[in-house]
């Protein structure tokens, strides 16, 4: 076990630094949070700077348009990035974390020309069409129907939570395929383009007061047979590289600003005198402890990643143990303002505290919420690891013998 | 970076797994049960033979010149296969007590509680076991002769495998190591006692996981009870996290350029302690009334996980020493 870089990577991460020191003062002012399109110009503005300097899609194959480097290397990219305050993935989650890597890996060498370079550019925003109203955690029962008509599929159903779809080109489309009861064995995945006529995007509020999600209607969505990744009726596989994906490293980023959000609060603690109470102290310890533990979790599977190309099941131990961690640590920040945080407001209202304005914490307690939720339920991973990893018996499905 | 196993160190803890189960199988540890002594010195010598006390040390003094990485792994294993005696002590004393690098004497440590710590008695393990006992304190380690102790042994000790004795006052003993040492045993202490918390708490898992495919009610086994299931997925969870807090915590101590090592041997045995008191307390769960039984034997890792969690740093002062490391010099306004 080694946790020292080699030259190799301490180059990258010094040329890195030296970039974002003369990258980022030139940005633009961040958009307001319900500004959806000046975040998304905000956001692949940011992208395509980095594509200019040779550092989108770092462990992407020099194929795709990407760097060609390692796991670890995509690690210290995130590092300082974090470190540095540089702008998050934000809507390029999708394209850059899920359906990039599975074009990548499923996709046809003309599927790979075709759509990630534009993501590695910034120039096309991606979606992800899995959930339904009738299928969350039960993916596999989703029931958008795509028939063949020719060279297309003539697709009509509904999907729900569908993030950043508003400001979206190109949509990940789960669809079924095959007879209607045939569940993992008839799902296909398309690249559904968010201009095809038919499709209607109607936004949700979320409890944060975003509308960061929408519903998506599709009415006899012609989209063409080119355009599936994968066989047909082989789209449940393609899904679990997808999810592999977002499971495995999606959440690098994510803990190095939960580290820097403790790091505040303990700040906020101090300067309120809240940090002379050991009960508060001892708190932080707590936390500090197993966000350091996470970040070992995380080292230790980008290291597999990096020997064997695909993040393996420790993807599913960290989502489900950091979703937890993060959801107290929003708990905590949140409580630790006291009455300061009952409004997200940093000019006229409360406020927060010294460095740490009450719309950070609110955001992040709200994000916290979310994440138990999101990427599969801990409900549902807790039945993937005592399943898959503990061989225990699996859930009963309705139908389906025992 | 590459924060895997290497195959050496996989081969490692897979001869010292095989060692303890070989030398140490459940029934004969069991049979030491509420004993005086527990350790057996074949059975230690085997260890010494194999590298478990010596393996930090230096080539130059006998030992075998790896690091705390690989001592880590050894540790996991032993405290997987429940092996009581004062593994710790003796491997932080090699080098410095005659005998103990080669599992030939077995040494005791006690931390000397601090000066006005009110009338609680000194508590120490594995008295009748030891050749030496070791005193620790901020200042430095002394050695005592455990003949010359006056010493109360207690009754109904808390784990059945590691007996305890009273003092009514512990001497000063004779300086054998100075702050500096002290300093460092009570980070790398604190790892390896990690380290076999890792172990306790994967064991703990393993007897759940295997009792909840074979016992069945309602017609089912209770493992595919989602309740049981899930209290299953989070052992597996908390045992890995744990795992990686002390690997990490380890190399940092070996690699001391990449992190504090104090502060990941403190976090590390943090969330291990924690990981394996809580997976000890699901074991017994998982295995309904039978897990209340003398006869079963989750609560040995379940009561060793609580004796371990007394020793190098507890609950309230290591987490204390993790936060102190979030104040950062610019924050904070007093
Ligand atoms: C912020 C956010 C962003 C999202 N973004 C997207 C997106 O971009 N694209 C997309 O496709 N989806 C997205 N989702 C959807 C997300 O994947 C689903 O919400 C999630 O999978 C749960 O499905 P559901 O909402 O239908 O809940 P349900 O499946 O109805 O679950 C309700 C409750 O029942 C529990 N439950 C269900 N089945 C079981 C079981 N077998 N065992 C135990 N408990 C069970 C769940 O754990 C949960 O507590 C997003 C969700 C959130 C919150």
């Amino acid at each position: 076990m080694d946790l020292r870089y080699s030259h190799a990577e301490e180059a990258f991460r010094a040329d890195l630094r030296a970039w974002l020191e003369g990258a980022l003062p030139g940005l633009p002012a961040k958009p307001s949070p319900n500004d959806w399109p000046g975040r998304r110009a905000y956001d692949t503005h940011w992208q395509r700077l980095l594509f200019e300097a040779g550092y989108a899609g770092v462990d992407w194959p020099v194929e795709g348009g990407g760097r060609g480097a390692s796991a670890v290397e995509e690690l210290i990219f995130k590092e300082e990035l974090e470190r540095a305050h540089a702008p998050y993935v934000g809507v390029n989650f999708v394209g850059l974390l899920h359906a990039g890597p599975t074009i990548i890996a499923e996709g046809t060498p003309e599927q790979r020309a075709r759509f990630l370079p534009a993501i590695l550019r910034g120039e096309e925003v991606w979606c992800q069409g899995f959930s339904e109203p009738g299928a969350g955690s039960d993916l596999a029962s989703l029931r958008t129907r795509a028939v063949r008509d020719g060279d297309d599929y003539v697709v009509t159903g509904q999907k729900i939570w569908t993030s950043h779809a508003e400001v979206a080109d190109y949509c990940e489309l789960l669809v079924r395929t095959g007879p209607e009861d045939s569940r993992h064995k008839g799902i296909s995945w398309l690249i559904l383009p968010m201009d095809s006529p038919g499709v209607d995007i109607r936004p949700l509020t979320t409890i944060a007061g975003s509308t960061e999600f929408a519903e998506l209607f599709l009415d006899e969505v012609r989209v063409p047979v080119t355009n599936r990744v994968g066989d047909e009726n082989d789209g449940w596989r393609v899904t679990m590289v997808t999810l592999s994906f977002e499971r495995g490293t999606a959440f690098v980023g994510d803990l190095l600003e939960a580290f820097e959000l403790l790091t505040s609060t303990v700040d906020v603690a101090r300067r309120t005198g809240a940090w002379d109470d050991p009960g508060v102290r001892r708190q932080a310890g707590h936390l500090k402890a197993g966000l350091d533990a996470l970040w070992a979790l995380t080292r230790r599977n980008v290291s597999q990643a990096a020997r064997t190309g695909i993040p393996g099941p420790g993807g599913t131990l960290f989502k489900l143990a950091y979703s937890e961690t993060r959801h107290e640590l929003g708990e905590f920040s949140l409580g630790l303002l006291g009455r300061a945080g009952l409004a997200a407001d940093d000019s006229g209202g409360p406020g927060g505290v010294g460095t740490l304005p009450a719309r950070t914490v609110l955001e992040d307690f709200y994000r916290g919420v979310s994440l138990t939720i999101a990427a599969g339920t801990s409900q549902i991973q807790r039945n993937i690891v005592g399943e898959r990893l503990l061989g225990l018996p699996k859930e009963p499905v309705a139908g389906r013998p025992r | 970076m590459d924060f895997e196993l290497n195959e050496s160190e996989a081969e490692l803890a897979r001869g010292v797994r095989r060692l303890c189960a070989g030398r140490y199988p459940l029934e004969r540890v069991r049979a030491g049960e509420g004993g005086p002594r527990v350790v057996d010195r074949d059975g230690w010598r085997a260890l010494g033979e194999a590298g478990a006390f010596s393996l930090c040390l230096a080539e130059e003094a006998g030992g075998v010149g790896l690091g705390l990485d690989e001592a880590s792994l050894v540790f996991e294993e032993l405290g997987r296969g429940l092996v009581p005696g004062p593994l710790v002590a003796t491997h932080l004393a090699a080098g410095l007590v005659g005998g103990a690098q080669d599992g030939t004497v077995v040494v005791g440590l006690v931390a000397r509680p601090p000066a006005g710590a009110g009338a609680l008695p000194t508590v120490v393990e594995h008295l009748a076991d030891l050749d030496t006992l070791l005193v620790l304190d901020e200042g430095g380690v002394a050695a005592l002769d455990p003949a010359s102790l006056q010493a109360t042994p207690l009754g109904r000790p808390l784990d059945p495998l590691t007996p305890v004795w009273s003092l009514a006052h512990l001497p000063s003993g004779e300086p054998v190591a100075g702050p500096e040492v002290a300093a460092g045993w009570l980070r790398d202490g604190a790892v390896l006692t990690a380290a076999l918390q890792v172990g306790l708490a994967t064991w703990s898992t393993d007897r759940a996981v295997d009792y909840a495919k074979e016992r069945t009610q309602f017609g089912r086994p209770i493992g595919g009870f989602q309740a049981v299931k899930h209290l299953c997925a989070d052992m597996a969870v908390r045992a890995e996290v744990a795992r990686c807090a002390v690997q990490a915590a380890a190399v940092t101590v070996d690699e001391p350029d990449v992190g504090d090592a104090s502060v990941a041997a403190a976090g590390a045995k943090l969330v291990a302690d924690q990981a394996a008191i809580t997976n000890g307390r699901s074991a017994i769960q998982v295995h309904g009334g039978m897990g209340f039984t003398w006869e079963v034997p989750v609560h040995l890792a379940y009561k060793r996980a609580r004796v371990l969690a007394t020793q190098f740093g507890t609950e309230a002062a290591l987490a204390e020493q993790v936060a102190a490391s979030l104040v950062t010099p610019s924050g904070g306004g007093a």
